[in-house]
């Protein structure tokens, strides 16, 4: 009896090997690889620049402390959320955010347009203890942030993030540290917060 | 969006979408062959076992020709072939668009009424104040609190004490322009002569303070303070100065907090929401907050 097709494949695992990897990588190849190559999704939207030593490590202080668990910064394109939270988000506004942070929970309100939206003197109350301003919410209290920045090498974040295509010159990498002297934690994420989403200003 | 670099990644993607699904199609075909008598496998297991080569049940196949199918009909209606944007034009931008159009034409004449209508007027209208109250509760309430009676370094918007002004216009363009107070640091008094000055501002309102210390106080006061609040401490609302005679603190009355206040200073902002609400919802907010005080002193 003649072999069959898929017995061919079931008996020679090199060929099941290249074909499984051929058949799973279809989906990446249409629709991921292309998106590299897309202007949309390559360049950043006027306005956007790279993270400045501050808000770099006020992002990095984002991410320890989990923030991306209960906020999301990605506005979807309905008018339910562009009323509450302003123009929905655009792929060009993260070219510089490695990884970016949209998240997928909303236990808090979605972030990415928060910059400009409340003082610093907001920020700072509400982080350090939310209920001091807003009485129902569940927010936990971060009350360690008003500490000096300290053991980050901002310089060797930016050289990997250069790396990732992030255009930082030399004298910015160099000058870095020195941006950061006297800085807490607390000025380093409001800052961070503060400029969220503020290169697209149009009302909705 | 497609917007490539080049006309290559949208063949690309086209080309290797349509091979796919008849590699898929091909593939089944090849799998529900049904020839005549099924054939039993070569391999031999545990000495007598041996596998059936069955085609795919019909019913399972059937399913699987149905997805190929959606495939056409979703490729030909949606966007997905490389640039291709479908039969219909269809994008989630374009839905937005409609949604907001609709939303627009529903309420914008509602907006547009009231906003061609007074403050004071938007003010009294029970539907305005109920559309007012939604808008304060999503925007507002973060800072100002949910009852509008704000909390330490955000004013309380429901008392008859406004720190800007509480005619309409001063309303709106508090909420329109924002607002930014800068109390300079005053710490060239000393820790002494802020104590002096606090207790002054302290009898101002009628607080307890030492007498001695409001005699000094007074005169430092009148150097370093009343440019801002006023000779008589009644402060200016074209500066957003606070009138430090009332009952109303905005940091509180406390003589650490009134100490605080002077060798640190206070910087007090309000941001901008013009751009972000635009004019109707900014005309309906002011009528609301406008409304708030209002209602307060009828009650009283």
């Amino acid at each position: 009896m003649a072999q069959s097709g898929h017995e061919f494949i079931e008996r020679n695992v090199a060929w099941l090997i290249v074909l499984c990897i051929l058949v799973v990588s279809v989906g990446g190849l249409v629709e991921i690889v292309p998106l590299f190559f897309q202007k949309s999704t390559t360049q950043p939207v006027t306005g956007v620049k790279p993270y400045e030593p501050v808000r770099l490590v006020g992002r990095d202080i984002y991410l320890r402390e989990g923030c991306y668990n209960c906020h999301s910064q990605m506005i979807r394109p309905f008018r339910a959320e562009t009323e509450r939270y302003g123009h929905y988000s655009v792929a060009g506004e993260f070219v510089y955010d490695h990884p970016f942070q949209w998240g997928s929970k909303r236990t808090g309100p979605d972030l990415a347009r928060v910059g400009g939206r409340y003082s610093d003197d907001w920020h700072r109350i509400h982080l350090l203890n939310p209920r001091d301003v807003v009485p129902e919410s569940n927010m936990p209290a971060y009350r360690w942030l008003d500490r000096p920045v300290g053991g980050v090498d901002v310089r060797a974040r930016m050289r990997a993030l250069k790396l990732a295509g992030v255009p930082y010159s030399d004298q910015d990498i160099e000058a870095a540290p020195k941006a950061l002297e006297g800085v807490t934690e607390l000025d380093a994420l409001v800052a961070y917060l503060q400029g969220l989403g503020t290169a697209i200003k149009t009302v909705r | 969006m497609a917007d490539f670099e080049n006309g290559f990644w949208s063949i690309y993607i086209a080309v290797i979408t349509v091979v796919s699904i008849v590699a898929c199609a091909v593939l089944l075909k090849m799998n529900s062959k049904r020839p005549g008598a099924v054939e039993l496998g070569e391999h031999v297991w545990d000495e007598s076992l041996r596998e059936w080569n069955n085609p795919l049940p019909r019913w399972w196949s059937g399913l699987f020709y149905i997805t190929l199918v959606f495939a056409v009909v979703y490729l030909v209606v949606y966007p997905g072939l490389g640039a291709f944007q479908g039969q219909f034009g269809w994008s989630s931008k374009v839905q937005y668009e409609a949604e907001m159009d609709k939303a627009k034409a529903e309420y914008g004449p509602i907006f547009t009424r009231y906003q061609g209508q007074d403050v004071k007027l938007v003010a009294a209208d029970p539907e305005a104040r109920a559309m007012g109250e939604r808008l304060f509760l999503t925007y507002c309430a973060q800072c100002h609190g949910a009852d509008a009676r704000g909390a330490k370094g955000f004013p309380n918007l429901t008392d008859q004490d406004w720190l800007y002004g509480g005619a309409p216009d001063h309303v709106k363009a508090s909420i329109a322009e924002g607002r930014n107070g800068v109390m300079p640091p005053m710490a060239h008094l000393g820790a002494e002569g802020a104590k002096d000055v606090a207790h002054y501002v302290r009898s101002l309102s009628g607080l307890t303070a030492d007498n001695a210390r409001v005699a000094r106080g007074k005169d430092m006061f009148q150097a370093n303070c009343a440019a801002c609040h006023g000779p008589d401490g009644k402060g200016n609302i074209a500066i957003g100065a606070p009138n430090l005679t009332d009952k109303v603190w905005l940091y509180g009355s406390a003589e650490a907090t009134i100490i605080e206040g002077v060798m640190k200073g206070r910087n007090n902002k309000m941001p901008a929401h013009k751009e972000f609400l635009g004019d109707d919802k900014v005309h309906l907010l002011a009528a609301y907050v406008y409304g708030l005080s209002m209602s307060q002193s009828a009650a009283k």
